[in-house]
């Protein structure tokens, strides 16, 4: 496990590029920050200075080396690398609320960006005007969208919003693909139709963060009410919710077909397994501190205590885990959706932690990833 | 002082009644349960046997309803049962609910807690601190954002 600290400020989200050799954050303000790795180190190697308001999401398309990011400033520019500099181009997504996420699709060729205006902004770029286009999903969303996944049919889009609902939607767009097959989700896809709605029902929270397994037959959600559900697509529609002990998680990610990550305001990833019958169980904390030897505190450490700090006990503040403030997005780091080697996280104390799933299980006693 | 700001009937008026796009949580409207059956509980709390009389207290929960009668009786009832226990009980009593069994349980502690009375919050803190080690945080998290609330 590495933690590299970039600066004190939050990072409100990341991306990486398709070799990892680059990094890019937002450190809650209006700019994204490229950071090139060199050895041990990371380095900053580009400013991108456009957007006017906080950026909320960023996604680096692996193949074709785009960036697209979003802001509190209703836009979307779409980023490409020219003679070593970063060019914006503005997307207009025609909303009148702030952008909270965005996520390229899987062959590239469209982005969605979900937004405070209770709809997503399905966007895609027309040859002939040589500039993108969007096209809204307004019904039935009646909150802020908290964030998206794409099924790697590049169709479907899952979307978890804050009418406490986890929906499917299609987001097919005849322009610039071939109509799709049919799916456990459904096999009528016109743009915006929903294929699946679930959650609400009295219980529930904002649905803060969704996610596709790598099959694209599974469905993970994490809430506000401290809660993880999975739903099989191709088991029907009931979904299977385990409602945790911790504090809300707010990312969760599929890294293998029957296993999920998912980490939030308790500052550490939580791994959980989804077996066969569909059904979640929590396996284990990711982040164990080593136990810890209570050592009986120097003559010499009271009076600096005392000195510095004005107390005398050997208080320590510091959380147990590597993370001390929320992490607020979890990412494949090696490895694919179907088969996650290591993974990364980002929080709100600036802190970029790099996990490595060989070493886990070596530390963790009967922890497998399956 | 213009004469059309010295009237402030104004403000009586819910702006946010008239936003069209104001969020209206959908209730299904499913079986209206009434809450427990008070006399059945009383007669069981006077025999002593407070476990079944704290099992059938939290069954039939009147989460849907509309109504705050029925919400004060059955809160009424629950916290009967929850005072009527000694302390030793308690934990037993937690162990034997399940999951959702045990976040209503914190939603009455809560509700309890609202309205403190001589000899109950001694005994709500007990019960708290047994069912937050059941529960964990989660079951709290689970108290503040549920919309259907006991």
């Amino acid at each position: 496990m590495s933690l590299h600290q970039f600066l004190l400020e939050p990072i409100t989200c990341h991306a990486w590029n398709r070799d990892r050799t680059q990094i890019a954050i937002s450190p809650n303000n209006h700019e994204v920050h490229i950071y090139q790795k060199s050895g041990n180190q990371w380095v900053k190697s580009h400013e991108l200075k456009e957007h006017n308001g906080h950026i909320t999401g960023i996604d680096w398309a692996p193949k074709s080396d785009r960036i697209v990011t979003c802001g509190a400033d209703r836009n979307a520019y779409v980023w490409s690398l020219k003679d070593g500099v970063w060019k914006p181009t503005l997307v207009i997504l025609r909303i009148n609320r702030a952008a909270t996420f965005v996520k390229w699709s899987p062959l590239e060729n469209k982005f969605a960006v979900g937004s405070g205006a209770r709809l997503i902004s399905v966007c895609y770029f027309e040859s002939d005007n040589d500039w993108w286009v969007s096209k809204h999903i307004k019904k039935p969303i009646r909150s802020t969208v908290l964030s998206l996944d794409w099924h790697p049919n590049n169709v479907l889009l899952a979307a978890g919003s804050c009418d406490f609902k986890c929906r499917v939607f299609s987001a097919y767009i005849k322009e610039v693909e071939e109509k799709p097959g049919p799916t456990p989700w459904g096999s009528k896809m016109p743009f915006g139709a929903v294929l699946a709605e679930f959650g609400g029902a009295g219980g529930g929270g904002w649905v803060h963060s969704v996610s596709f397994s790598s099959s694209g037959n599974r469905l993970a959600w994490v809430s506000h009410d401290s809660t993880v559900t999975v739903v099989d697509g191709t088991k029907g529609s009931t979904p299977s919710q385990l409602k945790t002990e911790f504090l809300p998680l707010l990312s969760v990610l599929f890294i293998s077909e029957n296993s999920v990550v998912a980490a939030g305001h308790d500052c550490c990833p939580m791994l959980f397994r989804c077996d066969d019958g569909g059904s979640l169980t929590f396996v284990s904390k990711l982040d164990l501190p080593k136990a810890s030897i209570t050592r009986n505190i120097s003559a010499m450490e009271r009076f600096r205590n005392m000195d510095k700090r004005a107390t005398t006990e050997d208080r320590n503040t510091a959380l147990e885990t590597l993370h001390q403030n929320s992490i607020t997005q979890v990412s494949i780091y090696e490895g694919d959706q179907s088969d996650c080697r290591k993974f990364c996280t980002t929080g709100i104390d600036g802190a970029m932690t790099i996990w490595d799933f060989k070493s886990l299980e070596a530390s963790i006693q009967g922890l497998r990833i399956m | 002082m213009a004469k059309n700001t010295l009237s402030s009937r104004f403000r009586k008026l819910d702006i946010d009644e008239f936003d069209e796009n104001k969020f209206i949580d959908d209730h299904d409207e499913a079986v209206d349960n009434q809450g427990p059956d008070g006399t059945e509980i009383e007669n069981l709390i006077r025999i002593g046997d407070t476990m079944t009389a704290f099992h059938l207290a939290l069954r039939n929960p009147p989460l849907n309803t509309k109504n705050p009668a029925v919400k004060e009786r059955a809160l009424a009832i629950v916290l009967r049962v929850l005072t009527s226990f000694k302390s030793s009980d308690i934990e037993p009593a937690v162990k034997s609910l399940d999951r959702s069994g045990v976040d209503l349980l914190m939603k009455y502690i809560y509700r309890g807690f609202e309205k403190p009375s001589d000899n109950s919050s001694a005994i709500l803190l007990q019960w708290h601190e047994k069912a937050f080690a059941v529960g964990g945080l989660g079951s709290i998290v689970r108290v503040l954002t549920a919309r259907k609330t006991v």
